[in-house]
């Protein structure tokens, strides 16, 4: 590198004596506010290093004297979101859920706080749409095994399906006809052929009239004589377009052979009340909902009902 | 300049401080054009939000207002919603062939005139004159030392320039909400933070750009003159001294007046410039027109009219500087004509630009009258795609948003076209399910709801179906969605 310095003779601006290829750097200096703002983030830089968790160490950054940290504003944040939502969950708290479906505003808060709740705690077997799997319930459709009212969707949350150890827990058996040796394999193909009959997927055939007897004095007691299902027994309707595990023949004779045991876990021992309500909200939400039963007379749990507490919708 | 000599001994300057100007008062055509523009734009700038524009009880009745909260921009009858901010990107379309076009025709006027730094940066340079006096006295003022003159006519002028500055700032934040309320609120200390730090922000800027970085804004910080130099042709306007008039310079005014020049030596020639510095003294961003066209210049004219004075004064013509092109130059200085300045600024570039001007305008406005204020958008629930129902039939979900952008609300109808199928929706349930759905949507709101729309289980995988929503009054406006239906792989 060249390192003569001189007078550039066009401009009077002397050189920084650096030349490549003939070209020389002009030593112009800067305008002095400009290099005030680089003194001033010089100066802020070095202030904030001090203040502020900056520099990488080991295991973690410098400390910095405010002490602030990521997790502390996080936390700040959360409690802020807790603290504005506290009215809101305080209404839902009183509201029984019914009467959830006659406040919009606070019914859409329960189905998006229902959305994140159920994101996290039943997608696992629902899946994220809600549309179940086989042997889990699609929770979109119009079918539902114990009920799809808000009030017995609620209660199906709160104390599970054939949940072990919980006394509250909605309970049924179906027996295993074919391992048990209750039917013949016979029999259980004819009952196989009448319930594909009934269902409309398959035409009479003699198998199914076999199987009519059959149906009728063993299944009838909790599907119905007319194969519509019961929902006190979380039996299911054998006649619609809907299969839990599935309508084709090795699926219906395998169900009838082994039977079948669903458990959903009592959500009650897990979660709060107003989760499992948002919950009840959220899946009620998902087209398939049906209208609560206009209760005859409300007298029993109504007049002590405190509507007085609701605090906002 | 500087001698070599500089080089051993003296140590140079770190930073460069910046050289004060004083720009001289100066009379004349550019200056009173300058006044005029000041005065237009100024006006502009703070009556707007202050006109009312009664657009019924359901929309604010300010005139001009962006209103941020509820995403809305108003313009006198023009209501832009966020979906139609395609407008905005067609004024900044307009905008940059604008700037293409006045610049092609008049150079950079828009620097010397209409910028907001050039009219501030003036306001204030005729309040610092007003308080100090000209420049003569401006340069004593400053050379004197602190004392209470200087103190007090410093504080008046800084306090002037306070005040404009806030008034900047003040008047900007009027545009965002309801300027009477806002003004209210801001006196009696409950207008939101926002307010007070865009003022507080905005007086800053105002009061230290306008008063003490002036020129360097042009020069140091501003894009615009570096990106003009691609923008500028041979036939565009320039502020130019005419240096084949000029020079040789006389030096002195009872010289130039000798005529003829008898001191002279036979055939040598002499220049009308009478090298008096007037129009060195009175060019805000104290350039020297006379060593050509650079980018400090910002061809506000100052100096033709300082000049023009000076010619009249010493008997010569006029315009010994003056708005020039490049290409009249050359003419001028063959001895040839100029060309016109009608068939100057009629020339195809300037043609081309302002039929594409007026051709992206003309194409807004129709647009603009043409728009359907009634609006919906349809998002298939892909998650299921699709449910099998009881009784066999196959439900899809849509999420709906329907927007009604006029000032009342209106009941509409929603259908489906292209699938035979009934449809629901949130607020109903299967039983009550038809072939439309009605709805009420709050005036100038967008209304969300959940749609289900239940078809027989047979059918192909994808049907195409078009989500029609229709004014139930009589103005009877209706838009459409696209979207598909979908049914499971190898239905009945």
């Amino acid at each position: 590198m060249a390192d003569k310095k001189r007078i550039d003779e066009p401009t009077g601006t002397q050189t920084v004596g650096h030349e490549w290829d003939g070209i020389e750097e002009l030593d112009t200096p800067m305008p002095r506010w400009w290099l005030i703002i680089f003194y001033a983030t010089v100066v802020f830089a070095i202030v904030y290093t001090i203040l502020y968790p900056a520099w990488p160490m080991i295991d973690r950054a410098t400390a910095g004297v405010l002490g602030w940290t990521s997790h502390g504003q996080l936390e700040e944040q959360l409690a802020e979101d807790r603290a504005e939502r506290a009215p809101v969950m305080a209404a839902l708290a009183v509201t029984p859920v019914e009467k959830l479906l006659g406040k919009p505003e606070l019914l859409e808060t329960a189905i998006q706080g229902g959305r994140s709740a159920f994101l996290v705690n039943c997608v696992q077997c629902h899946g994220s749409g809600a549309a179940g799997s086989k042997g889990y319930p699609n929770l979109n459709d119009d079918n539902w095994l114990w009920g799809g009212d808000i009030a017995a969707i609620e209660k199906t949350l709160i104390d599970g399906i054939r949940q072990p150890g919980h006394d509250e827990t909605r309970m049924s058996q179906m027996p295993a006809f074919g391992r048990d040796g209750l039917l013949s394999s016979d029999e259980i193909k004819d009952l196989v052929s009448y319930v594909r009959f009934v269902s409309g997927q398959e035409p009479a055939s003699e198998s199914a009239q076999r199987g009519r007897p059959l149906f009728e004095n063993n299944c009838a007691v909790c599907h119905g004589a007319d194969a519509k299902g019961d929902r006190q027994f979380g039996a299911p309707n054998l006649t619609d377009a809907i299969w839990l595990y599935g309508g084709d023949r090795n699926t219906i004779t395998d169900t009838i052979h082994n039977s079948r045991y669903g458990i959903m876990p009592a959500w009650g021992d897990r979660l709060d009340p107003v989760t499992i309500k948002m919950l009840a909200a959220y899946v009620h939400s998902l087209g398939g909902g049906e209208a609560s039963p206009v209760p005859e007379a409300e007298t029993a749990p109504a007049p002590d009902e405190s509507e007085g507490n609701v605090v906002a919708e | 300049m500087s001698s070599p000599s500089d080089l051993t001994g003296e140590k140079q300057q770190f930073f460069e401080a910046r050289k004060k100007v004083f720009p001289r008062k100066v009379n004349g055509t550019y200056r009173r054009l300058k006044w005029v523009i000041m005065a237009v734009t100024l006006t502009i700038y703070y009556v707007t939000p202050w006109l009312r524009w009664d657009r019924g009880p359901y929309a604010p009745d300010q005139a001009v207002l962006i209103d941020l909260a509820n995403r809305r921009f108003y313009m006198f009858s023009i209501e832009i919603w966020p979906n139609e901010f395609y407008y905005v990107v067609g004024l900044l379309v307009m905008a940059a062939i604008g700037l293409f076009l006045v610049t092609s025709a008049v150079g950079r006027a828009w620097c010397g005139y209409a910028c907001p730094q050039t009219v501030w940066t003036d306001l204030f340079v005729h309040v610092e004159r007003l308080v100090e006096g000209d420049r003569n006295a401006q340069i004593r003022l400053d050379k004197a030392p602190w004392g209470a003159k200087k103190i007090g006519k410093r504080g008046l002028k800084y306090a002037i320039w306070l005040y404009i500055a806030a008034a900047t700032g003040g008047a900007w934040i009027w545009y965002f909400a309801d300027a009477p309320t806002l003004f209210m609120d801001f006196i009696h200390g409950t207008a939101p933070f926002a307010a007070y730090a865009a003022v507080g922000i905005l007086t800053f800027t105002t009061f230290t750009l306008g008063g003490f970085m002036r020129e360097q804004v042009c020069i140091y910080m501003c894009p615009w003159p570096r990106i003009q130099g691609a923008m500028m042709d041979e036939k565009s306007l320039g502020v130019t001294y005419k240096y084949w008039r000029g020079e040789p310079r006389t030096h002195g005014l009872k010289r130039a007046h000798a005529q003829p020049l008898t001191d002279l030596a036979e055939g040598e020639k002499v220049g009308d410039c009478i090298d008096c510095n007037a129009c060195v003294a009175v060019c805000p961003t104290g350039i020297d027109i006379r060593e050509g066209p650079q980018i400090g210049c910002i061809t506000c004219g100052l100096c033709i009219d300082a000049c023009d004075e000076i010619m009249a004064k010493v008997g010569r013509e006029p315009k010994l500087i003056g708005y020039a092109t490049a290409a009249d130059e050359a003419l001028i200085k063959q001895g040839k004509e100029p060309v016109s300045a009608k068939k100057r600024l009629l020339r195809p570039r300037t043609l081309i630009y302002f039929l594409l001007w007026c051709g992206v305008g003309l194409g807004m406005l129709f647009v603009l009258g043409n728009r359907a204020r009634i609006g919906i958008d349809v998002l298939q629930t892909r998650n299921p795609l699709w449910v099998q129902l009881a009784d066999g039939s196959i439900r899809n979900t849509y999420t709906l948003k329907i927007r009604n952008m006029e000032a009342r609300p209106r009941t509409v109808e929603i259908t489906v076209d292209g699938i035979d199928a009934v449809l629901w929706n949130d607020r109903g349930s299967r039983d009550d399910a038809a072939q439309a759905v009605r709805l009420e949507v709050p005036a100038d709101k967008v209304a969300k709801t959940q749609l289900f729309v239940a078809a027989p289980g047979a059918g192909p995988q994808r049907t195409d179906v078009v989500f029609t929503v229709r004014a139930l009054d009589q103005d009877g406006a209706s838009a459409s969605d696209e979207s598909f239906f979908e049914r499971p792989e190898g239905s009945r």
